[in-house]
């Protein structure tokens, strides 16, 4: 117990730093890797909750994938800072709004939060059934068709992406693997008689 | 003696081959005389503070943690040797010969080397990220050693979700070089970053699906009873290898490509990169990068070895060959595996780019993505795949 209270303080404690430094850190990069700590920290979170498949999905999806491809596209831009900073107080009124009604929104939903005393149950991890298990128990059952529509959405914004970026190049060189290995020399090696002195 | 090689006279050789064996002799009879006074002074009481208090659980993990992280060492090291000696006998070569006897003592000499020499750091590097970026990598690596059962039950951390970590802490390797290669602040440091960030993406989806085909054969993702799951009559027939034959070709081949290996090492092509995201790091800094390579490479290896060579199971299941202890079986198969990524080294050339990319998304994706499919339709008819 007094393991499991020292490593939530160290992790709550370097999670809300980390998440702090995000917003306040002058390097966009840096940003990115704090936001990465921040995942890290989260998932440890997650695991000393006892939700340990949460946990590693959360480092698999977020850190392994998603915060990779994020890395990516900060470090190709070219973020001027000074430009950056320059509406600072322009945009200080709407943004300040927008940061109050968020701020209500989760003080609203946490405020209204309590505990269901059936539902929940059913995915709590037991020394019987394991979390992976119990959750599985549940989304495929119970929440089958929230599942499955959560599917077709992220394959709709899939499509949606390849939509918008797909352009076909005219005048590109592609490769065409199977074109090239059904090449034959009799298709692929054309024999000619050149007359001495006379070039094809 | 015409050779060119400097070579030393051979009585140097037996000297040290016999001092190294005595002192390894030494070590061991020491161990076992502090052994037998603990245990016949404390005996039981040891275990039982071992077990049951929480410091002595703290203690326990920390000297379980530290044996097995020496043991890793220890493998590295023969790691850099075995594999220089193997491309060195593929070309037709001697490899290592001039340091300890037969060469053995060249990663030693290496290690002194990298650890003696004066770091540098370019001026216009990102200090911070530039000293985290192999430290990163290398913890990553080792961190991944505390799921990994080399015998029966000898394992640091038996967790429920075994799998997904060894999946999760592969897949944040990346990082360490992409930081590596932004920090460096060069422009073949941060092509090979992008690269590498590419291609590791791109190859964990199939190695993400290959491991579903084996969980839902052993219907756990705890990599105990992965092992155990694989545990028949069948002995080496049993194995998941040749229940799931095309899922481990497909795995070996990702785990190359997710260790930026040859044939995919365009991470650091010396022809295009000069030694990529490696390109800017000396001293201890490149020490702790090629350590975490070469740490997340045999990693891989007995992460193949648990999940599709039955990992401490003996391969003939009767009793001279189970009496055998595990650990034995899997240093076995986890260095054949090893021995399989050194010649593909030596004998395949590097591969394109866009070959690379062709493989991971449009020949491996689709075929373990049909895989999954069809193995759990095996499963849910048969209830489970071959037994």
């Amino acid at each position: 117990m007094l393991a499991q209270a020292f490593f939530f303080w160290i992790f709550a404690a370097v999670l809300v730093g980390s998440a702090l430094a995000v917003i306040l850190a002058r390097n966009p990069v840096h940003s990115v890797l704090f936001l990465i700590l921040a995942f890290v920290n989260a998932s440890g979170l997650f695991v000393l909750m006892g939700a340990e498949f949460l946990a590693m999905i959360l480092i698999v999806v977020y850190v392994g994938a998603v915060a990779v491809l994020f890395l990516f596209v900060i470090m190709l831009l070219d973020v001027d800072f000074a430009q950056l900073k320059q509406g600072f107080v322009q945009y200080l009124p709407i943004g300040g709004l927008i940061a109050i009604c968020v701020g209500f929104e989760l003080w609203y939903v946490t405020a209204g939060w309590t505990r269901s005393p059936h539902p929940a149950a059913a995915a709590a991890p037991t020394a019987l059934v394991g979390n992976t298990k119990a959750l599985g128990l549940v989304i495929y059952t119970r929440y089958a068709f929230f599942f499955e529509a959560a599917g077709l959405i992220l394959l709709t914004a899939m499509i949606g992406a390849i939509v918008l970026t797909l352009r076909h190049k005219v005048g590109v060189k592609r490769q065409d693997i199977a074109e090239q290995v059904a090449r034959s020399p009799a298709t692929a090696v054309e024999l000619r008689k050149v007359a001495s002195r006379a070039g094809i | 003696m015409s050779s060119l090689t400097p070579s030393r006279p051979s009585e140097d050789k037996s000297i040290l081959v016999v001092g190294g064996v005595a002192a390894a002799a030494i070590v061991v009879i020491l161990l076992g005389v502090i052994y037998g006074f603990a245990e016949k002074h404390w005996g039981a009481g040891i275990e039982h503070w071992f077990y049951t208090t929480a410091f002595g659980a703290v203690v326990r993990y920390i000297l379980e943690s530290l044996i097995l992280l020496v043991g890793v060492l220890i493998s590295t090291a023969i790691l850099i040797y075995g594999e220089r000696k193997i491309w060195a006998s593929v070309q037709l070569r001697r490899g290592p010969n001039v340091v300890g006897p037969w060469g053995v003592m060249q990663p030693f000499a290496d290690f002194l080397k990298f650890i003696l020499k004066e770091p540098v750091i370019p001026s216009s590097a990102n200090k911070g990220v530039f000293i985290l970026a192999p430290l990163v990598g290398v913890v990553l690596a080792m961190s991944a050693w505390a799921v990994i059962p080399v015998a029966s039950g000898w394992v640091v951390a038996d967790i429920n979700v075994g799998v997904l970590y060894l999946f999760a802490v592969s897949s944040l390797g990346v990082y360490g070089i992409i930081m590596a290669g932004w920090a460096s602040n060069s422009k073949y440091a941060f092509l090979s970053a992008l690269r590498s960030a590419a291609q590791m993406v791109s190859y964990e989806v199939s190695i993400g699906f290959v491991i579903v085909t084996v969980l839902l054969c052993a219907g756990s993702l705890n990599l105990t009873e992965i092992v155990r799951a694989q545990d028949t009559w069948g002995g080496i027939l049993g194995w998941y290898w040749l229940r799931l034959l095309p899922m481990c070709v497909i795995f070996f081949v990702s785990s190359l490509a997710e260790t930026n290996r040859p044939p995919f090492d365009l991470v650091e092509a010396e022809s295009e990169l000069v030694a990529g995201y490696q390109v800017e790091y000396s001293a201890s800094m490149f020490l702790l990068q090629f350590l975490g390579e070469l740490v997340a490479i045999l990693a891989m290896s007995s992460m193949m070895t648990v999940m599709f060579l039955g990992g401490w199971l003996s391969p003939l299941p009767f009793p001279p060959f189970t009496w055998v202890p595990g650990i034995i079986w899997f240093l076995i198969k986890a260095w054949a595996v090893v021995f399989c990524f050194s010649m593909t080294k030596a004998v395949v050339p590097r591969y394109r780019y866009d070959q690379l990319m062709r493989l991971g998304w449009k020949v491996f994706l689709p075929i373990s993505l049909a895989m999954v499919v069809i193995v759990a339709a095996f499963v849910e008819m048969f209830g489970s795949v071959g037994r």
